[in-house]
Protein backbone atom coordinates (compact mmCIF):
# COMPACT_ATOMS: atom_id res chain seq x y z
CA UNK A 1 0.00 0.00 0.00
CA UNK A 2 1.52 3.56 -0.98
CA UNK A 3 1.30 6.39 1.82
CA UNK A 4 -0.34 9.09 1.01
CA UNK A 5 3.22 11.35 0.50
CA UNK A 6 4.16 8.38 -2.03
CA UNK A 7 0.88 8.86 -3.82
CA UNK A 8 1.30 12.36 -4.15
CA UNK A 9 4.98 12.23 -5.08
CA UNK A 10 3.47 10.41 -8.13
CA UNK A 11 1.50 12.84 -9.13
CA UNK A 12 3.44 15.90 -9.10
CA UNK A 13 5.80 13.51 -11.19
CA UNK A 14 2.73 12.73 -13.42
CA UNK A 15 1.61 16.18 -13.54
CA UNK A 16 5.12 17.37 -14.90
CA UNK A 17 5.93 15.35 -16.99
CA UNK A 18 2.39 15.31 -19.00
CA UNK A 19 1.95 19.43 -18.68
CA UNK A 20 5.73 19.78 -19.31
CA UNK A 21 6.30 21.97 -16.30
CA UNK A 22 9.54 22.04 -13.89
CA UNK A 23 8.90 19.11 -11.37
CA UNK A 24 10.74 20.95 -8.50
CA UNK A 25 8.35 23.82 -8.99
CA UNK A 26 5.08 21.64 -7.83
CA UNK A 27 4.39 20.82 -4.44
CA UNK A 28 1.63 19.28 -2.33
CA UNK A 29 -0.85 22.37 -1.67
CA UNK A 30 -0.68 23.68 -5.49
CA UNK A 31 -4.00 24.35 -7.37
CA UNK A 32 -3.21 22.38 -10.39
CA UNK A 33 -5.61 24.27 -12.40
CA UNK A 34 -3.85 27.46 -11.90
CA UNK A 35 -0.16 26.26 -12.10
CA UNK A 36 -0.39 24.32 -14.82
CA UNK A 37 -2.86 26.45 -16.45
CA UNK A 38 -5.13 23.65 -17.53
CA UNK A 39 -8.46 23.72 -19.76
CA UNK A 40 -11.36 21.25 -18.99
CA UNK A 41 -10.16 18.96 -21.73
CA UNK A 42 -6.76 18.37 -20.22
CA UNK A 43 -8.47 17.81 -16.86
CA UNK A 44 -10.31 15.30 -18.23
CA UNK A 45 -6.92 14.08 -19.45
CA UNK A 46 -5.15 14.80 -16.10
CA UNK A 47 -7.95 12.39 -14.80
CA UNK A 48 -7.65 9.29 -16.98
CA UNK A 49 -3.71 9.75 -16.50
CA UNK A 50 -4.58 9.00 -13.25
CA UNK A 51 -6.86 6.19 -13.62
CA UNK A 52 -4.12 4.54 -15.90
CA UNK A 53 -1.64 5.22 -13.72
CA UNK A 54 -2.73 3.92 -10.40
CA UNK A 55 -5.09 1.27 -12.12
CA UNK A 56 -8.35 2.40 -10.42
CA UNK A 57 -11.69 4.19 -11.21
CA UNK A 58 -11.75 7.80 -10.64
CA UNK A 59 -15.60 9.03 -10.69
CA UNK A 60 -15.93 12.44 -11.64
CA UNK A 61 -17.92 13.63 -8.92
CA UNK A 62 -15.71 12.91 -6.65
CA UNK A 63 -12.79 14.56 -7.75
CA UNK A 64 -14.98 17.94 -8.64
CA UNK A 65 -13.72 20.71 -6.68
CA UNK A 66 -10.98 19.14 -5.78
CA UNK A 67 -8.31 21.59 -7.07
CA UNK A 68 -4.80 21.07 -5.38
CA UNK A 69 -2.74 17.58 -5.71
CA UNK A 70 -2.75 16.20 -1.74
CA UNK A 71 -6.52 16.19 -1.79
CA UNK A 72 -6.00 14.80 -5.33
CA UNK A 73 -3.94 11.92 -3.47
CA UNK A 74 -6.13 11.13 -0.79
CA UNK A 75 -9.17 10.57 -3.36
CA UNK A 76 -6.93 8.08 -5.24
CA UNK A 77 -6.36 6.45 -1.67
CA UNK A 78 -9.63 5.94 -1.31
CA UNK A 79 -9.67 3.60 -4.41
CA UNK A 80 -6.55 1.92 -3.89
CA UNK B 1 -18.59 8.96 -54.52
CA UNK B 2 -15.31 7.57 -53.22
CA UNK B 3 -14.15 10.38 -52.09
CA UNK B 4 -15.92 13.58 -50.60
CA UNK B 5 -14.32 16.20 -48.45
CA UNK B 6 -17.03 18.49 -46.23
CA UNK B 7 -16.68 21.15 -44.19
CA UNK B 8 -16.76 18.97 -41.44
CA UNK B 9 -15.86 15.60 -42.58
CA UNK B 10 -14.32 13.28 -44.98
CA UNK B 11 -14.03 9.68 -46.88
CA UNK B 12 -12.74 8.22 -48.76
CA UNK B 13 -12.55 4.48 -50.05
CA UNK B 14 -9.48 2.19 -50.65
CA UNK B 15 -8.57 -1.23 -50.46
CA UNK B 16 -12.24 -2.52 -49.22
CA UNK B 17 -12.22 -0.39 -46.61
CA UNK B 18 -14.17 3.13 -46.47
CA UNK B 19 -12.67 5.95 -43.61
CA UNK B 20 -14.86 8.50 -42.47
CA UNK B 21 -12.90 11.62 -40.85
CA UNK B 22 -14.54 13.97 -38.46
CA UNK B 23 -12.86 17.46 -38.65
CA UNK B 24 -14.81 20.02 -37.48
CA UNK B 25 -13.04 22.29 -34.98
CA UNK B 26 -12.63 22.12 -31.74
CA UNK B 27 -14.21 18.82 -31.12
CA UNK B 28 -16.15 17.51 -33.71
CA UNK B 29 -19.37 19.10 -32.36
CA UNK B 30 -22.75 17.47 -34.09
CA UNK B 31 -24.70 20.57 -35.16
CA UNK B 32 -26.27 21.49 -38.45
CA UNK B 33 -23.31 21.18 -40.74
CA UNK B 34 -21.92 17.93 -39.55
CA UNK B 35 -25.71 16.60 -40.21
CA UNK B 36 -25.83 17.70 -43.63
CA UNK B 37 -22.34 16.02 -43.87
CA UNK B 38 -23.24 12.91 -42.15
CA UNK B 39 -26.67 13.16 -44.49
CA UNK B 40 -24.32 13.09 -47.65
CA UNK B 41 -22.37 10.48 -46.59
CA UNK B 42 -25.31 8.22 -45.70
CA UNK B 43 -26.87 8.95 -49.07
CA UNK B 44 -23.15 7.50 -50.51
CA UNK B 45 -23.36 4.45 -48.40
CA UNK B 46 -25.52 2.14 -50.74
CA UNK B 47 -22.85 2.92 -53.33
CA UNK B 48 -19.89 2.38 -50.96
CA UNK B 49 -21.73 -1.35 -49.78
CA UNK B 50 -21.37 -2.63 -53.10
CA UNK B 51 -17.22 -2.19 -52.76
CA UNK B 52 -16.45 -2.07 -49.36
CA UNK B 53 -15.98 -4.58 -46.42
CA UNK B 54 -15.26 -1.94 -44.03
CA UNK B 55 -16.20 1.61 -42.26
CA UNK B 56 -13.74 3.11 -39.91
CA UNK B 57 -15.46 6.49 -38.34
CA UNK B 58 -12.57 7.93 -36.73
CA UNK B 59 -11.66 12.02 -35.56
CA UNK B 60 -8.87 14.03 -36.82
CA UNK B 61 -9.60 16.77 -34.21
CA UNK B 62 -6.67 16.36 -31.14
CA UNK B 63 -9.47 16.90 -28.54
CA UNK B 64 -10.74 13.36 -29.04
CA UNK B 65 -13.58 11.31 -31.28
CA UNK B 66 -16.47 13.90 -30.86
CA UNK B 67 -18.04 16.18 -27.82
CA UNK B 68 -21.25 15.55 -28.80
CA UNK B 69 -24.26 17.68 -29.97
CA UNK B 70 -23.35 21.35 -30.73
CA UNK B 71 -25.14 22.88 -27.53
CA UNK B 72 -23.93 26.21 -28.35
CA UNK B 73 -25.80 25.95 -31.51
CA UNK B 74 -28.52 24.45 -30.00
CA UNK B 75 -29.39 27.43 -27.51
CA UNK B 76 -28.23 30.14 -29.58
CA UNK B 77 -31.21 28.26 -32.35
CA UNK B 78 -33.75 28.19 -30.00
CA UNK B 79 -32.99 31.26 -28.19
CA UNK B 80 -34.19 32.71 -31.49
CA UNK B 81 -37.90 31.11 -31.40
CA UNK B 82 -40.32 30.37 -28.73
CA UNK B 83 -40.60 26.72 -26.87
CA UNK B 84 -43.06 25.34 -29.31
CA UNK B 85 -41.35 26.31 -32.04
CA UNK B 86 -37.50 25.53 -31.11
CA UNK B 87 -39.20 21.76 -29.78
CA UNK B 88 -40.59 21.06 -33.16
CA UNK B 89 -36.89 22.11 -34.46
CA UNK B 90 -35.19 19.87 -32.08
CA UNK B 91 -37.67 17.16 -32.70
CA UNK B 92 -37.26 16.85 -37.06
CA UNK B 93 -33.18 17.55 -36.00
CA UNK B 94 -33.69 14.20 -33.93
CA UNK B 95 -35.49 12.60 -36.86
CA UNK B 96 -32.26 13.72 -39.19
CA UNK B 97 -29.96 12.32 -36.72
CA UNK B 98 -32.15 9.17 -36.18
CA UNK B 99 -32.33 8.82 -40.01
CA UNK B 100 -28.53 8.95 -40.24
CA UNK B 101 -27.40 7.01 -37.45
CA UNK B 102 -29.90 4.07 -38.37
CA UNK B 103 -28.94 3.81 -41.46
CA UNK B 104 -25.12 3.43 -40.48
CA UNK B 105 -26.09 1.19 -37.34
CA UNK B 106 -27.93 -1.12 -40.00
CA UNK B 107 -25.32 -0.84 -42.75
CA UNK B 108 -23.80 -4.39 -44.54
CA UNK B 109 -20.25 -3.27 -43.64
CA UNK B 110 -19.08 -4.03 -40.78
CA UNK B 111 -18.16 -0.66 -39.02
CA UNK B 112 -15.70 0.46 -36.43
CA UNK B 113 -15.53 3.56 -34.01
CA UNK B 114 -11.71 4.41 -33.54
CA UNK B 115 -11.55 6.52 -30.79
CA UNK B 116 -9.11 8.93 -28.96
CA UNK B 117 -9.89 11.53 -26.10
CA UNK B 118 -13.54 12.54 -25.35
CA UNK B 119 -16.26 10.75 -26.24
CA UNK B 120 -19.05 12.52 -24.85
CA UNK B 121 -22.95 12.57 -25.72
CA UNK B 122 -24.00 12.74 -29.36
CA UNK B 123 -20.75 11.63 -30.29
CA UNK B 124 -20.25 8.57 -28.07
CA UNK B 125 -24.24 8.27 -29.38
CA UNK B 126 -22.49 8.06 -32.79
CA UNK B 127 -19.54 5.29 -31.64
CA UNK B 128 -22.18 3.26 -30.47
CA UNK B 129 -23.53 3.14 -33.83
CA UNK B 130 -20.53 1.48 -34.75
CA UNK B 131 -20.12 -2.31 -34.70
CA UNK B 132 -16.77 -2.42 -33.02
CA UNK B 133 -15.21 0.39 -30.51
CA UNK B 134 -11.18 0.46 -30.41
CA UNK B 135 -10.48 2.87 -28.34
CA UNK B 136 -6.87 4.72 -27.25
CA UNK B 137 -6.10 4.50 -23.39
CA UNK B 138 -6.56 8.14 -23.31
CA UNK B 139 -10.53 7.63 -24.86
CA UNK B 140 -12.90 8.33 -22.21
CA UNK B 141 -17.01 7.73 -22.74
CA UNK B 142 -19.65 9.69 -20.85
CA UNK B 143 -23.66 10.56 -21.10
CA UNK B 144 -23.36 14.50 -19.88
CA UNK B 145 -26.94 14.76 -20.62
CA UNK B 146 -28.91 14.28 -17.28
CA UNK B 147 -26.90 17.99 -15.99
CA UNK B 148 -28.78 19.40 -19.02
CA UNK B 149 -32.29 18.26 -17.78
CA UNK B 150 -32.35 16.10 -20.66
CA UNK B 151 -31.70 12.74 -21.94
CA UNK B 152 -29.39 11.44 -24.63
CA UNK B 153 -31.41 12.13 -27.72
CA UNK B 154 -28.91 10.35 -30.31
CA UNK B 155 -30.33 6.69 -29.67
CA UNK B 156 -27.27 5.94 -26.94
CA UNK B 157 -29.68 4.22 -24.35
CA UNK B 158 -31.32 1.67 -26.35
CA UNK B 159 -27.82 1.57 -28.49
CA UNK B 160 -25.96 0.64 -25.30
CA UNK B 161 -28.57 -1.46 -23.59
CA UNK B 162 -28.68 -3.57 -26.46
CA UNK B 163 -25.16 -4.20 -26.83
CA UNK B 164 -23.63 -4.70 -22.96
CA UNK B 165 -27.02 -4.19 -20.81
CA UNK B 166 -29.37 -1.77 -18.30
CA UNK B 167 -26.95 -2.31 -15.71
CA UNK B 168 -23.71 0.32 -17.34
CA UNK B 169 -26.78 2.32 -18.94
CA UNK B 170 -28.13 3.30 -15.51
CA UNK B 171 -24.64 3.78 -14.18
CA UNK B 172 -23.31 6.55 -17.12
CA UNK B 173 -26.99 7.70 -17.43
CA UNK B 174 -27.88 8.48 -14.28
CA UNK B 175 -24.62 9.43 -12.56
CA UNK B 176 -22.94 11.73 -15.61
CA UNK B 177 -19.78 10.04 -14.86
CA UNK B 178 -16.94 9.51 -17.55
CA UNK B 179 -15.39 5.93 -17.95
CA UNK B 180 -11.86 5.83 -19.57
CA UNK B 181 -11.03 2.67 -22.27
CA UNK B 182 -10.19 0.21 -19.88
CA UNK B 183 -13.56 0.23 -17.88
CA UNK B 184 -14.95 0.09 -21.45
CA UNK B 185 -13.08 -2.62 -22.15
CA UNK B 186 -14.10 -4.75 -19.01
CA UNK B 187 -17.66 -3.33 -19.38
CA UNK B 188 -18.16 -4.48 -22.94
CA UNK B 189 -18.08 -1.30 -24.96
CA UNK B 190 -14.82 -1.18 -26.11
CA UNK B 191 -13.41 -4.19 -28.24
CA UNK B 192 -9.59 -3.75 -28.02
CA UNK B 193 -7.69 -0.78 -26.06
CA UNK B 194 -4.57 0.70 -28.17
CA UNK B 195 -1.75 2.26 -26.87
CA UNK B 196 -2.34 6.02 -27.03
CA UNK B 197 -2.69 7.33 -30.17
CA UNK B 198 -3.02 4.03 -32.21
CA UNK B 199 -6.60 3.66 -32.39
CA UNK B 200 -6.72 4.39 -35.38
CA UNK B 201 -4.03 2.23 -36.94
CA UNK B 202 -5.91 -1.23 -34.72
CA UNK B 203 -8.98 -0.18 -36.60
CA UNK B 204 -7.25 -0.08 -40.44
CA UNK B 205 -5.44 -3.63 -39.02
CA UNK B 206 -9.27 -5.24 -38.09
CA UNK B 207 -10.85 -3.67 -41.45
CA UNK B 208 -8.50 -4.99 -43.28
CA UNK B 209 -9.45 -8.62 -41.64
CA UNK B 210 -12.62 -8.36 -42.05
CA UNK B 211 -11.88 -7.83 -45.58
CA UNK B 212 -10.78 -11.88 -45.83
CA UNK B 213 -14.58 -12.51 -45.29
CA UNK B 214 -17.49 -13.09 -47.90
CA UNK B 215 -19.71 -9.77 -47.44
CA UNK B 216 -22.59 -11.22 -47.64
CA UNK B 217 -21.84 -13.89 -44.89
CA UNK B 218 -20.70 -10.72 -42.68
CA UNK B 219 -24.21 -8.92 -43.52
CA UNK B 220 -26.04 -11.58 -43.05
CA UNK B 221 -24.49 -12.15 -39.28
CA UNK B 222 -24.59 -8.58 -38.72
CA UNK B 223 -28.02 -8.75 -39.85
CA UNK B 224 -29.05 -11.06 -37.32
CA UNK B 225 -27.04 -10.60 -34.37
CA UNK B 226 -27.43 -6.43 -34.42
CA UNK B 227 -31.13 -6.02 -34.43
CA UNK B 228 -32.11 -2.08 -34.36
CA UNK B 229 -34.18 -1.16 -31.21
CA UNK B 230 -36.72 0.80 -33.24
CA UNK B 231 -39.52 1.27 -30.91
CA UNK B 232 -36.86 2.43 -27.96
CA UNK B 233 -35.32 4.68 -30.46
CA UNK B 234 -39.24 6.38 -31.40
CA UNK B 235 -39.29 6.43 -27.46
CA UNK B 236 -36.43 7.94 -26.99
CA UNK B 237 -37.26 11.12 -29.13
CA UNK B 238 -40.16 11.51 -27.83
CA UNK B 239 -38.91 12.01 -24.30
CA UNK B 240 -36.47 13.79 -25.24
CA UNK B 241 -38.52 16.33 -27.04
CA UNK B 242 -40.97 16.12 -23.65
CA UNK B 243 -38.46 17.03 -22.00
CA UNK B 244 -36.85 19.70 -23.87
CA UNK B 245 -40.22 22.06 -23.41
CA UNK B 246 -39.19 22.73 -19.72
CA UNK B 247 -38.23 25.93 -18.54
CA UNK B 248 -34.75 24.12 -16.99
CA UNK B 249 -33.60 22.44 -19.74
CA UNK B 250 -32.44 26.38 -21.83
CA UNK B 251 -31.26 27.30 -18.12
CA UNK B 252 -28.87 24.26 -18.23
CA UNK B 253 -28.22 25.09 -21.89
CA UNK B 254 -27.56 28.86 -20.79
CA UNK B 255 -25.61 28.02 -17.74
CA UNK B 256 -23.17 25.11 -20.03
CA UNK B 257 -22.50 27.58 -23.00
CA UNK B 258 -21.65 30.46 -19.95
CA UNK B 259 -19.25 27.56 -17.93
CA UNK B 260 -15.33 28.04 -18.02
CA UNK B 261 -15.29 25.39 -15.43
CA UNK B 262 -13.14 22.50 -15.46
CA UNK B 263 -15.85 20.25 -15.43
CA UNK B 264 -18.27 21.66 -17.49
CA UNK B 265 -20.18 18.63 -18.50
CA UNK B 266 -20.69 18.02 -15.06
CA UNK B 267 -23.88 19.76 -12.20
Amino acid sequence: MKTIDQTTDEILDLAATHFNFPRAELVATDDFYRKLGIDSLQALELLTRLENHFGVELPDYEVQGVSDFHTLATRIQARL
Amino acid sequence: MDEYKGKTLSWHLADGVVELALNRPPANEIGLAMLDDLERFVAALPALETKASALILHSEQKAGFSAGADLRELYEEAQKMDTSSAAKGVRIFLERIHGVLNRIDTSSLTTIAAVHGVCFGGGFELALVCDLIIADKMARFCFPELRLGLIPGFGGIPRLKRDIGNGVVRDLLLTGRSINATKGLSVGLVSQVAAEGEALRAARSTATQTTKFDRATSAAAKHFIKPLPADELRCEIDIFCDLFTRPAVMEGLRKFVENTGAHPYLP
